[in-house]
Order: C-alpha cells, then sequence, then structure tokens
C-alpha cells in the first residue's frame, strides 16, 4: 500500500480502512484548502462574473430591443395619425374644389342662359317689329289701293270724282 | 475477487515533506481535486468565450447549471444571501465534479474520503455561525429559542435546538461521504461477481448476466446519486445560510 508509512498502523496488522487512514489526513487538508480555495477564487474571481455578464448583456439588449419596438411603435402610430390626417384634409379638399366648380358651372351656364335670354328677347322685339312694320306696310298698301279703286268706282259710278279726303276717311272707317 | 476498498486507498505520487511528523504528499485525491477546479473553471470560461446572446449548447449549460445554483440559493434565503453565492456554486460545483470523476471506472473518488466532506461541512458551519454572530450578535441564539412554546418545556426545546445545531456538520459531512463510500463499495461489489461468476465456466457465464444487469442499473442509480447528493449538500447549506441571514423563527 502506497500509504504506509507506518507511525500508525500498528506492526504486522492489516492497513486501516483508506477513508479512515489519518496517515493520508494531512495531505487530504493541505490539497483540499489549496484546490478549494483556488475554486472560490476563480469562480468568484473570473467565472461567475463572466456568466453574469452574459445574462446582463442579455436583459439590456432586450430592454433596449423592447424599448425601440415600443418607439417604432409609436412612431408607426404618428405616420398612420398624420397620414389619417392628410386624407381627411384632402377629401375635404377634394369635396370643396368640387363643389366650387359646381358653382361655378352653374353660375356660367346662368350667365349663360340669361345673354341667351336677353339675345333672344331682343331679337324677338326686332322680329315683331318687322313684322308690325310689315303689316303697317300693307296695311298702307291697302288703304291707297283701296282709296285709289274706291274713286275710280264712284267716278265711274256717279261721273264725278269725289273728293279724296272723303274716300280716304271711308276707307279709313271701313278698314277699321 | 477484487477488493472492493481498494478504490479508496490515497494513493502518493510524490513526498513533499513533513509537518509537524505528519507526511505532506501530492497524491491521486490531490490531482482528482485540482483536475476538478480546472474542469469547473476551465469549463465554465471555455463555455462562455462566444458571449452569445443566442447561448450555443455549451453556453446553455454553464447558464443553466448558474442559474440553478442561483435560484436555489435565492429561494431558500432571498436577494441578501446572494452574497454567499460563490461559496454555494465552489461547493455545488466541487462536490458535483468530484463525484461524477468518481463514476468514471478507475478514477478516484475524493468525496468517498470523510475528512473532505468533514472539512467541507465545518466551513458551513463555521461560516453561518461567524456570520450569524458577526450580523445578529447576541440575537443569532434566537435560532435556538422557537417562539409560541410553553416556558416549561423551553430549556428542553433549547437543548434539542443546539443539539440539532451542532449536529448539522456530522449529518451534513455523513450523508455525501456515505453515500458516495457505500454506493462505489456496492458497484464493486456487484462488478466483482461479475469476474468470479465468470471463472466458474460456461454456467456461471449465464449466472453472471445477473450481477451484469445490477452493475448497469447500479451505475445509473450511482449517477442519480452523484448529482442527488452534490445537490443535497448544496441545498442544506442554502438552508443553513438562512439561519445565518435570519435567525428568527
Amino acid at each position: 500500500m502506497a500509504t504506509q508509512t507506518g507511525t500508525q498502523a500498528p506492526g504486522g496488522a492489516k492497513p486501516p480502512f483508506p477513508p479512515f487512514d489519518k496517515q493520508t489526513f494531512g495531505s487530504q487538508l493541505i490539497w483540499l484548502a489549496i484546490a478549494f480555495v483556488a475554486l472560490y477564487v476563480l469562480l468568484a474571481r473570473v467565472a461567475l462574473p463572466r456568466v453574469a455578464s452574459i445574462f446582463a448583456a442579455r436583459k439590456q439588449k432586450l430592454e433596449s430591443d423592447l424599448a425601440s419596438a415600443a418607439k417604432a411603435k409609436t412612431a408607426s402610430e404618428a405616420a398612420i395619425a398624420s397620414y389619417e390626417k392628410a386624407l381627411a384634409e384632402a377629401r375635404a379638399k377634394a369635396q370643396a374644389t368640387a363643389a366650387a366648380a359646381k358653382q361655378q358651372f352653374a353660375a356660367e351656364a346662368d350667365e349663360k342662359k340669361k345673354k341667351l335670354d336677353a339675345n333672344l328677347a331682343v331679337k324677338l322685339a326686332e322680329a315683331e317689329k318687322q313684322i308690325d312694320a310689315t303689316r303697317k306696310a300693307a296695311m298702307g298698301n291697302v288703304r291707297s289701293i283701296a282709296v285709289d279703286t274706291a274713286s275710280a268706282i264712284v267716278e265711274r259710278l256717279t261721273g264725278t270724282a269725289p273728293a279724296k279726303p272723303a274716300v280716304e276717311k271711308a276707307v279709313d272707317a271701313a278698314l277699321h | 475477487m477484487a477488493d472492493p476498498i481498494a478504490q479508496f486507498q490515497i494513493k502518493k505520487i510524490a513526498t513533499l515533506g513533513h509537518i509537524g511528523g505528519v507526511e505532506i504528499a501530492f497524491t491521486n485525491s490531490a490531482a482528482f481535486m485540482l483536475a476538478a477546479v480546472a474542469v469547473t473553471v476551465g469549463g465554465l470560461v471555455l463555455a462562455t468565450a462566444g458571449r452569445s446572446m443566442v447561448p450555443g449548447r455549451v453556453q446553455s449549460v454553464a447558464e443553466v447549471t448558474y442559474e440553478f445554483v442561483a435560484d436555489m440559493l435565492r429561494q431558500a434565503t432571498g436577494e441578501e444571501g446572494m452574497k454567499f453565492f460563490p461559496l454555494v456554486f465552489s461547493l455545488f460545483s466541487f462536490i458535483l465534479v468530484l463525484n461524477m470523476f468518481g463514476m468514471i471506472p478507475g478514477l478516484f473518488t475524493v468525496t468517498s474520503h470523510m475528512i473532505i466532506t468533514a472539512v467541507l461541512a465545518l466551513l458551513v458551519f463555521f461560516t453561518v455561525l461567524g456570520y450569524g454572530l458577526y450580523k445578529h450578535g447576541f440575537h443569532f441564539f434566537g435560532l435556538f429559542v422557537p417562539s409560541g412554546i410553553p416556558i416549561v418545556i423551553m430549556p428542553l426545546i433549547v437543548l434539542i435546538e443546539v443539539m440539532s445545531f451542532l449536529s448539522r456538520p456530522i449529518s451534513h459531512s455523513v450523508r455525501l461521504f456515505a453515500n458516495m463510500l457505500a454506493g462505489h463499495i456496492t458497484l464493486k461489489v456487484f462488478a466483482g461477481f461479475v469476474g468470479l461468476l465468470g471463472s466458474f465456466g460456461a454456467l456461471g457465464w449465464i449466472a453472471a448476466v445477473l450481477p451484469l444487469g445490477l452493475t448497469v442499473a447500479l451505475t445509473a442509480l450511482e449517477l442519480l446519486v452523484a448529482f442527488l447528493q452534490a445537490y443535497v449538500f448544496a441545498i442544506l447549506t442554502c438552508i443553513y445560510l438562512k439561519d445565518a441571514l435570519h435567525p428568527g423563527h
């Protein structure tokens, strides 16, 4: 047995049960102290802070990502709101323009109609005047023909030519 | 049949000197303890070398182990107990790695030696005692005086509480050491039967199937025990630390 150095084990007796062999305690204690202190220091100073820093970095990344996502969401909501506002404005503007155009066209049409009406009225009046003049002229011709014819008839019947004013008077009375 | 005790033999690799007549040597036990330190620290450092946001397989193991021990301690002691996290993690990883080394055939099981587990348990005991007295002074002894107990039986209760407090390092250390020792002896005995029966010829070969099957089953069980005892040691440490932080019942 490698551990037997002989001070503790009674001479000739079989070696003690290894876990209770006091000969080995000194070495075990010293190496346990060295190993455990080394482990504690290396874990506390190097290894565990490394793992913790990964968790911290992940948490930070997650939070910043969430914050930027929230920011993007607000921005997109603002964009939607401004888009809707612009849409409403454009719609209102389009309606206003359409209404204005309609009004303008209506006014123009109205004016055109008025002008046309006035024109027609003038033309009508002119035509009526012409008709009147023509009739008057025609009537004047009829009168002079009637006067001449009446004079001629009276001359033929009586042999004397009647006074022109009397004939004209009689014709006017007959014509009206 | 192979001696089931031989596996616990401390083998001297080199004698370093003597302190007060006690030989100080570099032994197989020392080598495995240093290896456990190297595996634990090296493993954690290598696993976290990538520092990935999304952990790979190895980094996940490191992270899960960290969180496992941190949650264990946090649940027992609350946030103020986290100052003991390096201690609890050191104990858990040291014992776990040493136990797992022991599961590899041919390797030495450091935790099967009572002196090791006793020192670790005493380290916890004196940490609890020292921190409790430092933090709470005389109030720390309120730990032994449960509230709502009739004054008549109080002396008896206090005596029991003190005894149970003092016996903690014994149960704490013996549980780990005895489990490892007994498990490895059992494994070795059953494995020894396989060789013994095999030497009896064809019939023995057939009979050897039974201890072989048992050895396989026991290996699985011992793997569980190796983890479980490290976990139990760590969780008991957490529970004892809770007394140092909050001695009131």
